[in-house]
């Protein structure tokens, strides 16, 4: 499965990324892909708090994520 | 919940209070309460330079406009304008300004007041916030 991953905030910074590909058959729930990116860029887990969004709104842990998804990795947020 | 009835703006452009006014004022409320936040010369003492907002655009546009329903439906409104800044911002500016209508006052100042609580929850919206001495990412400490 594919999906591609927008980076926010201070996550987009740790990265150094704003948008990242990632194909992998591990992929089935936003938690599995939440392990995967935790091993491909362990500082990650420092600031785990984060929130998943798919296709703009915001999922548990639980989702499934479907091939092609766009799933947005959302810090704490501080607007206003 | 009438869409005619709510105004969303996420812009790069400075934000005008007469605008939100505008949009929200009607001959059969009572009052309209009117939140306008602005950019703080202080955190924690120390001296803020400068504040740069970047966001999720399309998700963030959604999620203000999820607010501005609910605030509808919660509460005994008319009309409700919801708009927030991005980019960069010097002290004083204004980053968010929330105008509610209603025909009695306590409804007004409710849903004011649920609209950027709920904002500071929901939108994904970050403010990096520069002083003289380096840069933070509000609420991003781990």
């Amino acid at each position: 499965m594919k999906v591609t991953i927008l980076l926010f905030g201070i996550v987009r910074d740790i990265v150094q990324s704003g948008s990242i590909s990632l194909e992998s058959d591990s992929i089935s729930t936003v938690a599995s892909l939440k392990t995967l990116l935790f091993e491909k860029y362990s500082k990650l887990k420092t600031y785990s708090n984060f929130s998943i969004a798919v296709n703009e709104e915001y999922v548990e842990d639980s989702y499934v994520l479907k091939n092609n998804d766009t799933v947005a990795i959302i810090p704490p947020v501080s607007g206003g | 919940m009438k869409k005619e009835n709510i105004s969303i703006l996420l812009t790069s452009e400075k934000l005008n209070i007469q605008t939100c006014y505008d949009f929200v004022q009607d001959s059969s409320c009572g009052g309209i309460a009117l939140f306008v936040g602005t950019v703080r010369n202080l955190t924690k003492e120390k001296e803020v330079t400068q504040l740069d907002f970047s966001s999720y655009g399309p998700m963030a546009e959604k999620e203000m406009q999820k607010i501005a329903a609910q605030a509808l439906e919660k509460f005994d409104i008319l009309k409700i304008a919801i708009h927030h800044v991005e980019g960069e911002l010097n002290i004083g500016d204004i980053p968010v300004i929330i105008a509610v209508s209603a025909p009695h006052r306590k409804a007004a100042f409710a849903a004011c007041q649920f609209a950027i609580d709920t904002l500071k929850e929901t939108v994904p919206i970050w403010k990096k916030e520069h002083f003289t001495d380096g840069e933070v990412w509000v609420n991003s400490t781990p």
